[in-house]
């Protein structure tokens, strides 16, 4: 039962911070720059907090409740199934290969640095 | 207000993200993250769904749209913990489940999200 409350805690600020941060970030050229900054940052966060060994109750209040509702999987596909149908492939396609290889890099660092920090 | 309305939402997304995930993951084999595949793969057909059938319509309050979408849909899925589980699994050398995993996810939510626009829009 505490798990839930701390997961809707992060989940409450994780989702409030997905929104103002997407909304000061959008509008360049029709390239969905919000919700791409807000999953790279988000991966690399989720990295640094695993990488420092967050554990139990504090784990699931940052890691599954804020990062998990701050980075978002679903708009990231929608956005990207829009820019296909716009027939805007060349955008299309380094959305989805910048997100999940630079996602994927970032999240690895943020792990590296996390286990390079003593606590 | 319209804060109030998406952390709402949050809240509402992620406790539902937390509850089928763990569930799928107790259910089924730990090597594969199913419960993050299985509301990533949910969540996108819906957003698709409620884009076409809601957003584009103006049926309901904006308010309650964006509490909707942005908010719990948002934060239904995930991406950190995808990046994470995909390393996860690259750190164990289960290269084919990461590679897998990163298809099914990828090519899946696109079809997914196609479907739920395409039955939205009837």
């Amino acid at each position: 039962m505490t798990e839930i409350l701390f997961v809707s805690i992060g989940g409450f600020f994780g989702a409030i911070c997905r929104f103002v941060l997407s909304r000061m970030l959008k509008g360049a050229g029709g390239f969905p720059v919000g919700t791409f900054i807000v999953n790279l940052l988000g991966a690399f966060l989720l990295g640094l907090f695993v990488g420092l060994q967050l554990h139990g109750h504090l784990y699931i209040l940052i890691g599954v409740g804020f990062m998990g509702a701050f980075t978002t999987f679903s708009t990231f596909m929608l956005e990207s199934e829009q820019l296909q149908i716009a027939g805007k492939n060349k955008s299309f396609y380094a959305y989805v290969v910048l997100s999940l290889v630079i996602g994927l890099g970032v999240l690895y660092c943020g792990l590296m640095i996390g286990k390079s920090i003593d606590l | 207000m319209v804060y109030l309305f998406v952390g709402i939402g949050g809240m509402i997304g992620s406790v539902i993200r937390y509850l089928l995930s763990t569930a799928a993951a107790g259910l089924m084999d730990e090597t594969f993250p199913f419960g993050t595949l299985f509301v990533n793969l949910t969540g996108a057909f819906l957003l698709g769904w409620i884009t076409n059938k809601f957003v584009s319509l103006k049926k309901l309050p904006p308010l309650l749209l964006t509490a909707l979408t942005t908010g719990v849909i948002g934060s239904y899925t995930t991406f950190s913990t995808f990046c994470l589980e995909t390393i996860k699994l690259m750190e164990q050398g289960q290269y084919l489940f990461s590679f897998l995993y990163i298809l099914i996810s990828l090519l899946g939510g696109l079809l997914f999200v196609r479907i739920g626009l395409k039955m939205g829009e009837q």
